[in-house]
């Protein structure tokens, strides 16, 4: 199980990797973390002709907060951003990166890299869309905004063009007055997600979030409801997103959880909210 | 920019537990073959080469990094450690005495990953807590012990340090 | 004190904890190695029509491709316990029966080029109907696996024992259950490692493996090699990264490599990776069990019926089917049950071949046993603890002779059980539970309670043959096992055995055992555990299996150890100037006994025998060292009725646990976990400890978490570890380890096995709790979340919007990927239906299709890149349209094929008019296979569905350019296609 072969570019800027990147378009993939890629070129489900390590271009190590936005650069991995001092402006990208992965894949597998993934299961793609934010794009040819929505198209599809690579996320601050909540459930602590779960509550209303059953996050917002019209509400979003079976839960199972995780977070957001 | 084509063999030149190392190496040779081919330090096992199982876990500048997803070439210029680190001397540390006390091993095989990992906790996170532990450990499968007498022995040596008996 | 009984820490530890073990894939390689890599078969079931390796030759670095022509002209087919017309070699030659059997080997300057020249294999493969369930299989109309064999069913047995008919038809209650239980492995984290050498002018072969025995296979792997056994020199290394049973499936890949060397004329190595581990290596027999009990109206057991139907996947391969006969004299488990019938039938099915595995047949027997225990329970409205205490064979019988004819050594079953009761805390359990319940939870107790065999007969497998057949055949009997103890000049003392452990800690055990019998310090001792076939004692029994060690291995130790002592007491007698009967070894010294001052240092006493053989006494021979061979002598063949003594010790467990189901998500929360043990003495109590948690842990996964998968088309779901899952830190509660010590009268040190049962009490032990916990039957494993919630059964909310369009299921086909669409397209179903029917057009609507020709009436051929993301594969694909009715409908079906995986599918396509055009509704259901099934299971639903809705996207599109006027800036599809032809990434 050994890797086909790849020439390998570490650029030392930035407009080094976007001119290798449009030289080899097509045949050319961005490696950072390499927690989900280098396990797809060990089993070469993915043979580029070129990899270019961003992990230590200095210009994309960036985390910083203005504008009301987290932004966090393509080289910052997962464990830097759980122990940056800021996080806690944005109480759901806290509460979630606990669950991304495992303690020694966070340490090296970037945020951005995971968001390039477009893994429907995975955490970060789910917070992001919670949050309405965006990612940037950048090519020899400029750079690029694109929302969450806009960008992840589908099950490991993004709207990223081949010479294109995200340079930053931009994850919004919590408004004042919001509580928010992340639950899921997979087979075991680490593992992808079967069902994954937010939700971001303020006055008027609670949106909940849905990874791991759609081929992309599956945003819905909802006034603030109980008992029965909110199960009635929760049913409707398991239906519509239409998931499918696989080898470790039913599409069934995977309505369940929508209900279940879907009641939890948005019970303890609004508890949050509420009863403080 | 280093720009490193695929069929050559190119010189790689990191620190390996404290000690200057080079070796050549393709850019798609796995660190996991480097350490153990190119170098012959045979401590860091392969077990499932796609990230799961944790067996080839060592410290790159620190951080508890699986080797078999890392290339031999993006250890250049970094400092990386390995289980052959952990003995002071030619004696075992603290955590290794405590997994040889609590027979935190049986075939050995994924004891030198989570030895690394553990290291680290208990190096940056002297107050982690068995839950914690747990959670470290989640990224290692150890297929003999059941885990008991590896959380036992993080936990011994979490507590040991805490009453400033480390040496 | 002796050192045996006492918890030594391990000797082992020391090397390992620095990263210093020697395991096999550590070895040096001699100059001039070679690396391998095997092509494996991306389907379950066909015919192998052509092979092409030239392209993989024609690759710089690649010296050999061996296929399975050469393999065939190489070697004969492995013997098997059954003799039936289905050969099997390590290579397919003609025909792959299971997803990721071997098809060719590649050998190259290295590894990393190897798999490089796998890619330019070409296979072309003719599918064959697959079987996966084994009750289909065993029909009579089912796809055949082996046609010389005639049938997939290649064993049937019945036995009878006492008068089962008569106990059934005057039992008081009768119950039934049908329990099926799942294919799983205890996945080793050390992979398949060998090194094979051939040296040609002896025709000798030397492989180095991590094989862990038994050494009955080195003859079938001999044989397969066409040489005599002092012609295969086989060497294990001195570690291992765990076994559990399964490096016995090494086998084959001994005589590949054998063979990859002797071609490649070069020392070639191979180390099978995590993908092929799981799909290929190994994997525990699935099992399907009826069994009936015959109770009487107190609640006793009079008569047991078993129908097993053992599945070991696509050949019998040695030793199976041992599986099914390991617990051949423990069918009645751990119960005093007078008759007993037994029908056993051995199926081959379209997946890996089954082998060795901890608790090898245990899990199965008593998963139906101990489920059916509970079942009478609340038939009889009797608690399933006092129901099994009625049962249990009692202490004062010992040995019994159980019905099928095992002689259970030693124990007091209820006495350890009521320890169990007492110490574990079962009453507050029980307390739990009622305070649980009355607040609505769901909260289970479960009990199992097993005898664990131990040091198997190496006659049980002919349990399977007829009196008459085994009459023909020669007895087959014993276990022998041995061990070298030696004094060297420096009277320093080695151990050696062929037991290959792994990693149980066997050095730390030998040097107390020895330690003990010479009087020196364990720590003076040092242990080979390194093997080699033509140099160490050995014996078909060797290895490290069944739990052989503490009673079997110890035990020849322990023999040799004291003739050793018994030898160095007759040379320090004279020098005492006392008789031998006043020498004692203590301390390092003989000493008289009457007069404790009275010493000479064993180094001294070593020293004289190696230097001075002349002046030692005669009798105390030459040469300070023994060979000791064990066997144990209750181990008959089986005898004319079938009664089988089929392992030389027997431990009891008995083990309840308390947990609590979440009905929200199906997750269970084990509260308390009580396992207790008799396991006669214990010779290390920490390693017995540590052998009982990881058989737990193991016993744990296959409860709830693991599972080999297929799909009813043999593709494998299981492929990496995180589809497979063992459980890991977070998901292992704690365990209470209780233990009686009852030793065994039959092994030299008192000593049986421990380590596998709990491989046999767990699954079933929270199978029964959870079934307790929810009020339903368990029949089956492991418990995942989603499989508990469907087993609560609770009824979910209906769809709230109207009734979405049916999805085709012509195929028939429970797992196949499906899925549905409509696109409004701006023209007419004429148009429409004119795009679809023509070959360029179709090409254009295929993404990344190459090439597209028609070869045949509404048949075509196409090369397309598929794939999601930058995960995608090149694929020859096959479409036939059919059932054509222009302009409303018509239905496809093809197949694909490339290096990420195969495919087969069907699908609709409808066309209705309405308001603007035409509205396109497709279905589709596809089969997948190969790389991607086994590796991205998760993710190819999706994918499948974004590629699908490409196509009809492109349809859209394309009719909308073709209706729409003529612009330069939206160019006519026809002037698109050849951009898109010759362009397609």
């Amino acid at each position: 199980m050994k890797p086909a072969g790849f020439d390998y570019a570490r650029p030392d800027r930035l407009d080094e990797a976007l001119a290798v990147l449009a030289e080899h378009t097509h045949t050319a993939r961005v490696l950072a973390g390499g927690q989900s890629l280098g396990a797809m070129l060990n089993m070469r489900l993915v043979t580029p002709k070129v990899l270019i390590d961003i992990s230590a271009l200095a210009e994309l190590g960036h985390i910083q907060a203005d504008d009301g936005m987290i932004e966090v650069g393509a080289a910052v991995t997962q464990d830097q951003l759980l122990r940056w001092p800021g996080l806690k402006e944005q109480p759901l990208l806290a509460q979630t990166l606990p669950w991304v992965g495992h303690y020694q894949t966070r340490q090296r597998g970037t945020v951005c890299g995971s968001l390039a993934h477009g893994d429907p299961s995975s955490e970060l793609p789910l917070v992001l869309a919670m949050l309405k934010g965006a990612v940037v794009l950048a090519s020899q040819r400029g750079s690029r905004t694109l929302t969450a929505a806009d960008f992840q198209t589908g099950t490991m599809q993004t709207a990223m063009r081949d010479d294109e690579m995200i340079v930053a996320a931009r994850f919004p601050l919590a408004a004042p007055g919001c509580s928010s909540a992340f639950r899921e459930i997979g087979p075991r602590r680490g593992d992808f997600a079967i069902v994954a779960a937010a939700a971001v509550g303020d006055q008027d209303g609670v949106s909940l979030g849905i990874g791991g059953v759609a081929d992309t996050p599956a945003i819905r917002r909802l006034p603030w409801l109980d008992g029965a019209g909110l199960d009635d509400a929760l049913n409707t979003i398991a239906w519509e997103l239409r998931g499918s079976s696989d080898g470790h839960a039913s599409a069934a199972y995977r309505r369940t959880q929508v209900r279940n995780l879907g009641r939890q977070v948005i019970g303890e957001t609004q508890h949050a909210l509420f009863n403080r | 920019m280093r720009y490193l084509t695929a069929d050559a063999k190119h010189p790689v030149r990191f620190i390996l537990n404290d000690q200057p190392v080079e070796g050549n190496a393709e850019p798609r040779l796995l660190l996991t073959d480097f350490l153990r081919r190119e170098i012959g330090l045979t401590g860091t096992h392969v077990g499932c080469e796609h990230g799961v199982c944790g067996a080839c876990t060592v410290r790159i500048d620190g951080a508890s990094t699986r080797a078999c997803l890392v290339y031999a070439v993006q250890a250049e210029g970094r400092s990386v450690e390995t289980v052959e680190r952990l003995a002071v001397n030619g004696d075992l540390n603290d955590l290794q005495r405590a997994f040889r006390r609590h027979h935190a091993l049986q075939c050995g095989f994924c004891t030198p990953g989570i030895l690394m990992s553990l290291s680290q906790l208990i190096d940056e996170e002297p107050t982690a807590d068995e839950a914690r532990v747990r959670e470290v450990l989640s990224g290692h499968i150890c297929r003999c012990t059941g885990y008991h007498g590896i959380i036992a022995a993080a936990l011994d040596v979490l507590a040991e340090r805490q009453a400033g008996r480390h040496v | 004190m002796g050192m045996v009984g006492q918890s030594l820490e391990r000797v082992e530890d020391l090397t390992l904890l620095r990263g210093g073990g020697r395991f096999a894939d550590d070895l040096a390689e001699p100059p001039g190695c070679l690396h391998a890599a095997f092509l494996r078969a991306p389907v379950a079931h066909a015919r192998i029509e052509a092979v092409d390796v030239s392209a993989a030759l024609a690759l710089p670095g690649v010296t050999t491709v061996i296929t399975g022509a050469d393999i065939a002209r190489e070697t004969k087919p492995f013997l098997s316990g059954v003799k039936v017309d289905a050969p099997q070699f390590p290579l397919a030659v003609d025909r792959v029966r299971y997803v990721g059997e071997p098809v060719a080997i590649v050998i190259a300057r290295d590894r990393y080029r190897a798999e490089d020249a796998l890619e330019l294999i070409d296979v072309r493969y003719e599918p064959l109907a697959a079987v996966i369930d084994p009750e289909i299989a065993a029909g009579d109309d089912a796809p055949l696996l082996h046609n010389d064999a005639g049938h997939n069913v290649l064993h049937e047995r019945r036995f009878r024992y006492g008068d089962p008919q008569t106990a059934f038809a005057e039992a008081a209650h009768v119950v039934e259950t049908t329990v099926r239980y799942p294919r799983n492995s205890c996945t080793p984290i050390e992979t398949f490692v060998v090194l094979a050498e051939h040296r040609p002018g002896e025709d000798t072969y030397e492989v180095t493996a991590n094989f862990q025995g038994p050494y009955t296979l080195h003859t079938v792997m001999a044989r397969a090699l066409k040489v005599a056994g002092n012609r295969l020199r086989l060497r294990t290394p001195p570690d291992s990264g765990g076994s559990f049973g399964v490096k016995q499936a090494v086998f084959p890949y001994v005589v590949a490599l054998g063979i990859a060397a002797k071609l490649a004329g070069r020392p070639v190595k191979w180390v099978e990776d995590r993908l092929e581990h799981l799909a290929a290596a190994t994997s525990a027999t699935n099992r399907v069990t009826t069994i009936r009990a015959a109770l009487d109206g107190q609640g006793r057991i009079t008569a047991l019926d078993y129908d097993q139907l053992e599945d070991c996947g696509a050949y019998l391969r040695a030793p199976e089917p041992a599986t099914l006969y390991r617990m051949h004299g423990n069918m009645t488990g751990a119960y005093q049950i007078d008759n007993l019938a037994i029908h056993n039938r051995v199926v081959v099915t379209n997946k890996t071949p089954t082998g060795l595995m901890r608790g090898f047949g245990g899990p199965q027997v008593y998963f139906a046993l101990e489920r059916l225990v509970d079942l009478a329970a609340t038939r009889l409205a009797l608690d399933p603890m006092e129901l099994r205490r009625r049962n249990l064979i009692p202490g004062e019988a010992m040995p019994f002779t159980t019905t099928p004819g095992a002689v259970l050594d030693s124990g007091d079953y209820a006495a350890t059980l009521a320890k169990a009761v007492r110490e574990g805390g079962l009453e507050e359990l029980k307390q739990r539970r009622t305070a649980a319940r009355a607040e609505g939870r769901l909260y289970g107790i479960g009990y199992a309670a097993v005898v664990e065999p131990s040091i198997s007969n190496m006659g049980y497998i002919t349990t399977l043959l007829t009196p008459q057949q085994r009459q023909r055949a020669g007895a087959k009997n014993g276990a022998l096992a041995t061990a070298t103890v030696s004094f060297d000049p420096s009277g320093a003392v080695t151990v050696a055995v062929s037991s290959v452990p792994q990693g149980q800690g066997h050095r730390t055990v030998l040097a107390q055992v020895v330690a003990d019998e010479l009087g020196i310090d364990p720590g003076d001792v040092v242990t080979v555990t390194d093997h080699d076939t033509l140099k160490d004692p050995w014996s078909i029994a060797s290895g490290n299996y069944s739990s052989r060690f503490a009673g079997a291995v110890a035990g020849a130790a322990k023999l040799a150890a004291e003739r050793l002592a018994k030898r160095m007491k007759a040379i320090a007698a004279p020098d005492l100037n006392v008789p031998i009967g006043d020498v004692e070894l203590v301390d390092g010294l003989a000493r008289s006994i009457s007069n404790p001052d009275n010493v000479i240092a064993l180094v001294r006493v070593a020293a004289k025998a190696h230097w001075s053989p002349l002046s030692i006494p005669e009798d105390a021979g030459a040469g300070l060292r023994e060979t000791a061979f064990w066997v144990g002598r209750e181990l008959r063949e089986p005898d004319e009725q079938d009664r089988v003594n089929s392992s030389g010790a027997y431990g009891f467990i008995f083990d309840y646990c308390g947990l609590e189901v979440d009905p929200a998500d199906g997750s269970i929360r084990i509260d308390r976990y009580v396992t207790a043990h008799d396991a006669g003495r214990l010779l290390n109590p920490a390693l017995a400890d540590g052998q009982i948690r990881g058989g737990f842990a193991h016993g744990l996964g296959a409860a709830l978490l693991e599972e080999l998968a297929y799909a009813p088309d043999g593709s494998f779901l299981s492929g990496t570890f995180a589809d497979y899952c063992p459980p890991t830190a977070s998901e292992l509660p704690e365990l209470m380890i209780l233990h009686d010590q009852s030793p065994s009268p039959f092994t030299p040190t008192g000593a049986k096995g421990l380590g596998e049962g709990n491989c046999m009490s767990t699954p079933v032990c929270i199978a029964n709790a959870v079934a307790d916990a929810i009020g339903k039957p368990v029949l089956t494993l492991p418990l995942t979340r989603p499989r508990v919630l469907e087993l609560l059964g609770e009824s979910e909310p209906a769809d709230p919007s109207p009734p979405r369009p049916a999805i085709i299921t012509s195929s028939g086909n429970g797992h196949a990927l499906k899925g549905n669409g409509s696109h409004i397209v701006p023209a007419s179903p004429e148009e429409v239906w004119a795009v679809i029917l023509d070959p360029d057009h179709l090409a254009a609507l295929i993404p990344g299709c190459h090439n597209l020709e028609r070869t045949g009436e509404n048949a075509y051929r196409a090369e397309a890149t598929l794939g999601a993301g930058p995960v995608k594969g090149r694929f020859t694909a096959s479409v036939t349209l059919r059932d054509l009715d222009p302009p409303r409908a018509l239905q496809l079906s093809g197949s694909a094929a490339g290096g990420l995986g195969t495919a087969t599918g069907q699908g609709e396509i409808r066309l209705t008019p309405v308001e603007g055009g035409t509205r396109v509704d497709y279905f589709y259901a596809v089969l997948i296979s190969g790389k991607v099934a086994a590796v991205g299971g998760r993710l190819l639903d999706g994918t499948a569905r974004g590629v699908i809705n490409q196509i009809f996207t492109r349809l859209a599109d394309s009719s909308q350019s073709q209706t729409e006027p003529k612009t330069e800036t939206m160019p006519s599809l026809r002037s698109r296609l050849p951009r898109w032809l010759g362009g397609a990434p």
